[in-house]
């Protein structure tokens, strides 16, 4: 919180107690933003680090779940696939899914992870979750490669259309920030959550047309309350911005508002949070 | 606002902790459920919950002061006397709960050395993490690199994984990236207390660089001798209070006798002795002059008694009980238990359970003028040591009347032996 001063090449801190809601500095973000990327940058440089296959395990996953869900859901259980090959199906959705899921996971336990940064050096806290999100980002650069390659195998053209992704991708991000935020801010205080997130991941998976597609869903108000899954939206977005097909519209507008909304108390949340976090954690 | 010279200002500042907050690791949702479902029963009951004072704790409370820019502040107090709660707050790790304060500048805090050092990375990767993590930018540390490289003298493994470091390589190239941070405000806490003798003394001489070089320091140590080298003034936190802000020398000797005894005789009540202290539980210490009153200043010329009572709430054996005796600068003069000598330690190595009390005599013409602390030990060698007070009491030695005191000039050096001077004249002119 800095203040006008003569010299305003110095800066003047204030401390006082904290009260009430806090809105989200971003001009302090700013002026942070060397550091956002180096904690990005050691996550990933960290994540693989002593693992025989390294970075290779980026790949691995994808593929290893793709071919599970072809065998489970396109071979043994004949699940519809918008007429779509199984394979190109399951990876187009699991693009944005892994990345979400990636995020949550590690986002969900960045404050804890990170204690001894919070108890000894002031910093704006937002900047934890937020790097461990981003640091995801390189798996899913990764496995966006790859179904490139696995369309170009089924020979599935691509279109100028595919640029949907950029939005798309930022929308999946910041549903993940979201949640992010809410849940590592729960987990200072109720280690409970950490234990929540593998099954609130399943969970949140199924609710996600990723092995079957959205057509299952009845059209209408069922339709829409489904929609309310921010994931659902994304995933339905990517489909169409790969494969063409109707346009996820209203899909997509209520995945969005519901993002808004998430994210919206997420960092209201978090900042209120956030004053205690040194002293709790 | 403040006055334009005043670097930091700080306003009845005051941080309240609920009473076991630090403990409710395993705070889970099943306590808070609990918790709540009990408080709507007792509300429905007509019962009022009333956030007790009893159940907080104020690590501080009402604390004022100010530092001058380019002023190195010290702060000295006991474990507990809110010592890093303070760093904490102006260090913003965590808000005060009430009060207000003014930190003109970029403010950084070496709480600890090495924060966010990743074992993984090599050093190199560490010290750009770390130079982001205490707030330097990217050109900052560039700039700086090779001078942070040759300060931590680990050039040869500069791009090896930092977990193959040797815990002396790790700790001078934690100090070395965060002694070449430079905030308008440096907040630094018993970083000296690591390392060996060597690599201590580097620190402290950087400190002294970085305190000379117009920066203001807050400095928080336990050594005494650090603090009045490099600072100028000093604050004495007490229960979260300050008792006394004084020039260092004056701050120090205060701290030094205060809470200890005023008159050479320091007992100890049973919530200062730690748990795992037993079966030894130390009661008391107490200097005496050679007429046996318990004193808090003795003289140089006469013999002065040093006693320890203690109890045993079990038999112990191998235990030997002593003190080391300090110079108020933090400097050792010697170290004595009692069973150094031969035949005490056959007739003592076993002691069956009781109350006991060692004794000793330090000679006459042993200690120079000055004031002395007394640090308490008892353990058993190479088993376990049971209690340790490193402060546990001062005492003043006057030198009128010893060798040498007709000439009116302080003598330097903790010692005042009598030695047997003789002179030869060799020869006539």
């Amino acid at each position: 919180m800095a203040e006008a001063n003569l010299n305003p090449s110095i800066q003047v801190v204030t401390l006082k107690p904290a009260k009430g809601w806090l809105g989200i500095d971003l001009k302090e973000l700013w002026h942070y933003r060397e550091l956002i990327y180096f904690l990005t940058w050691r996550d990933i440089k960290v994540r693989y680090k002593q693992a025989v296959l390294g970075i290779a395990w980026s790949v691995l996953q994808p593929v290893l779940t793709t071919a599970i869900m072809t065998v489970v859901f396109g071979i043994l259980l004949e699940v519809e696939s918008d007429g779509l090959p199984y394979p190109v199906f399951a990876l187009s959705a699991l693009l944005p899914w892994h990345l979400f899921q990636l995020s949550l996971q590690k986002s969900s336990i960045s404050l804890v992870g990170n204690a001894n940064l919070l108890t000894k050096v002031y910093f704006p806290r937002l900047i934890i979750p937020l790097s461990s999100v981003l640091s995801a980002m390189v798996d899913f650069i990764i496995s966006l490669i790859l179904l490139f390659i696995t369309m170009a195998i089924y020979k599935i053209p691509l279109t100028w259309n595919a640029l949907w992704v950029i939005p798309l991708t930022l929308l999946t991000v910041l549903a993940a920030l979201a949640v992010g935020l809410w849940l590592s801010a729960l987990n200072v205080q109720y280690r409970d959550v950490q234990q929540m997130v593998p099954f609130l991941i399943q969970i949140w998976m199924y609710a996600t047309p990723i092995v079957y597609p959205i057509t299952t869903i009845p059209e209408g108000t069922f339709r829409y309350i489904y929609s309310l899954n921010p994931m659902v939206g994304v995933v339905q977005g990517f489909r169409w911005a790969f494969f063409g097909g109707s346009p996820p519209d209203m899909t997509l507008l209520i995945s969005s508002l519901a993002v808004l909304l998430l994210l919206t108390s997420g960092l209201f949340f978090f900042r209120r949070m956030e004053k205690t976090f040194a002293d709790v954690v | 606002m403040m006055d334009s010279d005043l670097s930091i200002l700080v306003r009845g500042i005051g941080k309240r902790y609920k009473i076991g907050a630090s403990q409710q690791r395993t705070d889970t949702l099943r306590d808070l459920i609990t918790a709540q479902a009990a408080r709507i029963g007792s509300s429905l009951r007509g019962k009022r919950n009333h956030s007790n004072e009893t159940d907080h704790i104020w690590a501080l409370r009402d604390v004022n002061f100010e530092v001058k820019r380019g002023q190195a502040l010290g702060i000295i107090g006991r474990n507990g006397a809110g010592k890093s709660t303070l760093l904490k707050v102006l260090s913003r790790v965590t808000d005060p709960t009430e009060g207000y304060g003014e930190l003109r500048g970029r403010v950084g805090s070496l709480l600890e050395v090495g924060t966010g050092f990743h074992p993984e990375l090599t050093g190199r990767e560490n010290i750009f993490l770390n130079g982001a993590i205490l707030g330097m930018h990217k050109k900052e540390i560039e700039a700086r690199f090779d001078e942070i490289v040759a300060f931590s003298e680990v050039e040869k493994f500069i791009d090896t994984p930092v977990k193959r470091y040797s815990s002396g390589m790790y700790l001078r190239l934690a100090f070395a990236v965060a002694a070449h941070l430079e905030p308008e405000i440096l907040v630094v806490d018993e970083v000296l207390a690591v390392g060996d003798a060597d690599f201590q003394r580097k620190c402290l001489g950087k400190m002294g660089d970085v305190a000379n070089s117009g920066r203001t320091v807050l400095f928080v140590s336990h050594n005494m001798s650090a603090i009045l080298r490099l600072t100028q003034d000093s604050i004495v936190l007490d229960k979260g209070k300050v008792l006394l802000r004084a020039p260092s020398s004056e701050a120090v000797d205060f701290y030094l006798n205060r809470g200890l005894s005023k008159l050479g005789e320091r007992f100890w009540e049973v919530d200062e002795v730690p748990a795992f202290s037993a079966p030894f539980r130390p009661m008391a210490i107490r200097i005496l002059d050679k007429n046996g009153h318990v004193s808090d200043s003795v003289r140089s010329v006469e013999p002065i008694r040093i006693e320890i009572d203690y109890e045993l709430t079990e038999d112990v054996t191998g235990l030997r009980v002593g003190y080391y005796l300090f110079t108020t600068r933090g400097e050792p003069v010697f170290t004595s238990f009692d069973i150094d000598s031969e035949e005490l330690f056959k007739e003592y190595t076993a002691r069956p359970k009781g109350i006991y009390t060692s004794r000793c005599t330090i000679p006459p013409d042993t200690l120079n003028e000055g004031r002395f602390l007394l640090g308490v030990n008892a353990s058993s060698y190479g088993i376990r040591r049971y209690f340790q007070d490193d402060q546990a009491l001062s005492f003043s030695v006057d030198a009128s009347g010893a060798p040498g005191t007709h000439w009116p000039e302080p003598r330097p050096g903790p010692v005042r032996p009598i030695l047997g001077w003789e002179i030869e004249q060799k020869g006539s002119v």
